[in-house]
């Protein structure tokens, strides 16, 4: 019986099968990185941009550090960045939505704010920020945040006006209910289902940026090993080296292809109306 | 009309009020004296000084924010702290390039994507419909520079077909202009097209099940008119919306594709300001970008307006 229920949500959700599958194996390979893979940061200049083989799986780059290695423990960054992002985001974007779909006066104000914040590119604000503040995770994570609150916000937002003129709203509301109670009880669980959709949206727009950012050397310090600085670090050597640029890139879009696959799965299963519109 | 307009005119004073405030306040939410942030770890006290007076940074900070609002509004954008030259002026020097990639880009990618998203509607659940999805996933998926640097590895590197980098203006000739912009174009425009492609499809499948067009189709209506004139018109808003907003992705976009392939624009300019700390060009190219956001969403609202009378009213 649970063998045919499994396959039976296999054959209706694939792309939710696919992307978490694919997913786990990344984070596996993130978490386990020191046990499948050698150390990134060694660098044996005799071996510069050796071609893949049996000890170097995917060749080495200009200062003869070992590719596959890197590319493991840059999954570390992407991960940690995505979900970080996800979270906080998420946190603080529902917060604000909360609030401002609830009262009109916080409203006006919020959403002219969300709008400035949204008229700012993610990644000069991202830049910028990192400029500022010094380059380290902490930051990047802040940085590449606050572009997404907009998104949560105005989706919070927009699923608080429909659900609060609703009647089991306005009953718990003539009952006497606090506005902290009323928030919580009853409006926020019909905001969970699109927070989850957006947040692996979210993680997965995070793990681009980050990319860029580290690409742009505005992003880690250059000492992480990420998919971003890897290619960036190689971008000379592309004729004479493609490995060294094909295989971190060719990870990155794995892992956000399957973090927007595990979104759309998600989509299209738990909320198929609202999310589509955001 | 004129008041819908105006109201819209009206609204970009809010938005670029906080845009103001948030580019001003980055430089003060650092820890620490801003002016020795942006000199650097090695800087010299008089440096410090120098930038000190120059950026105002030892006046109230009301009264900062008002000379530099005021000053950005006439124009202004402060000088560079390493040249010394004019922020307006160092990027009227790279806006050509920027301007030709993103518009080309935007042309191409739009015209692609919105015949992609027509063509997967109409044909629902059929193989190209779902190769129009897969491509769209992927679209969202690979990274700018990720796409350029596969580009350049086999069309300029393997086969010699289009140039590896850089950018010839306009005057030296169309076809060299084109053909430098032909594989910034395709990489940055990638996600763009994933974006509209996606939309357009959505938003064609819903007006497609409406009562007029099984009207239309049964009144013999020919496909090719029945799609555009009937389905597309009206099911735009979303779409136009979708473009409008998709902006902000493309400028993103710039910054990386002009550093993938070596274009002197203003998304280079940023990035090698980034390196040497140089807050005011930085801060103006914050500022313009936001404002280009601003004023083509702004466009393209009143555009609408023009064309659906429903928008006016709502």
């Amino acid at each position: 019986m649970a063998n045919s229920g499994t396959a039976e949500f296999i054959r209706r959700h694939p792309t939710i099968v696919a992307g978490a599958a694919l997913l786990t194996l990344i984070a596996l390979a993130a978490i386990f990185a020191p046990l499948i893979a050698g150390d990134p940061l060694v660098f044996e200049p005799i071996n510069r941009l050796r071609g893949p083989s049996n000890t170097f799986w995917l060749g080495t780059d200009s200062l003869g550090r070992d590719v596959y290695a890197r590319m493991v423990y840059g999954a570390r960054i992407s991960l940690l960045v995505g979900l970080s992002v996800a979270f906080i985001a998420v946190l603080s974007g529902s917060l604000v939505g909360l609030l401002a779909g609830y009262f009109e006066k916080v409203d006006a104000v919020v959403m002219r704010l969300m709008d400035g914040i949204m008229a700012i590119p993610s990644i000069l604000l991202a830049i910028a920020l990192v400029a500022l503040l010094g380059a380290s995770v902490k930051v990047v994570i802040i940085a590449i945040a606050i572009p997404e609150i907009p998104r949560v916000t105005r989706l919070v937002r927009a699923v608080v006006l429909t659900v609060r003129g609703l009647p089991f709203v306005e009953a718990a509301r003539s009952n006497g209910t606090r506005i902290a109670k009323l928030l919580r009880r009853h409006i926020l669980p019909s905001t969970i289902a699109p927070l989850i959709v957006q947040a692996t949206y979210i993680c997965a727009s995070a793990i681009l940026t980050e990319a860029g950012l580290s690409f742009l050397g505005a992003g880690t310090p250059p000492e992480f090993p990420t998919w971003g600085n890897m290619i960036a670090s190689s971008r000379l050597y592309l004729q004479i080296a493609p490995w060294t640029i094909f295989a971190p890139g060719i990870c990155l879009a794995l892992v956000v292809l399957a973090v927007n696959l595990l979104g759309d799965g998600l989509r299209d299963r738990l909320d198929p109306r609202i999310a589509r519109r955001m | 009309m004129l008041s819908y307009i105006a109201r819209r005119l009206l609204g970009v004073i809010p938005v670029m009020l906080v845009v103001g405030i948030f580019v001003f306040s980055l430089l003060h939410l650092a820890p620490g004296d801003p002016a020795a942030i942006i000199a650097g770890d090695n800087a010299t006290e008089a440096n410090v000084a120098r930038i000190r007076a120059s950026l105002g940074l030892d006046r109230p900070l009301l009264e900062q924010f008002g000379s530099w609002g005021w000053a950005t509004l006439r124009g202004d954008l402060g000088v560079s702290m390493f040249s010394n030259i004019a922020v307006t002026k160092l990027v009227e020097q790279r806006i050509g390039p920027t301007v030709s990639l993103a518009l080309t880009t935007m042309l191409v990618a739009i015209s692609v994507a919105i015949t992609l998203g027509i063509l997967a509607a109409w044909k629902a659940g059929s193989l190209l419909d779902r190769a129009v999805m897969a491509l769209a996933v992927t679209g969202f998926s690979v990274p700018v520079f990720v796409v350029g640097y596969i580009l350049v590895y086999f069309f300029a590197l393997q086969w010699h077909w289009l140039p590896v980098q850089g950018y010839v203006p306009l005057s030296e000739g169309l076809w060299p202009w084109l053909r430098h912009l032909v594989l910034p174009s395709i990489a940055l425009g990638m996600a763009y097209v994933a974006l509209i492609a996606r939309i357009t499809r959505a938003s064609m499948l819903e007006v497609l099940a409406e009562d007029y067009i099984r009207t239309a189709s049964a009144k013999g209506v020919a496909t090719l008119p029945m799609l555009l004139r009937h389905a597309l018109k009206n099911a735009a808003v979303p779409i136009v919306t979708v473009i409008g907003i998709g902006v902000a992705l493309l400028m993103s976009g710039v910054v990386i594709t002009e550093s993938v392939f070596n274009i002197p624009g203003v998304g280079r300019l940023v990035v090698d300001a980034i390196s040497r700390r140089d807050y005011p060009i930085i801060q103006g190219v914050m500022v313009i970008f936001a404002a280009v956001y601003v004023i083509i969403n702004l466009a393209i609202d009143i555009l609408y307006s023009f064309i659906d009378p429903r928008i006016r009213y709502s």
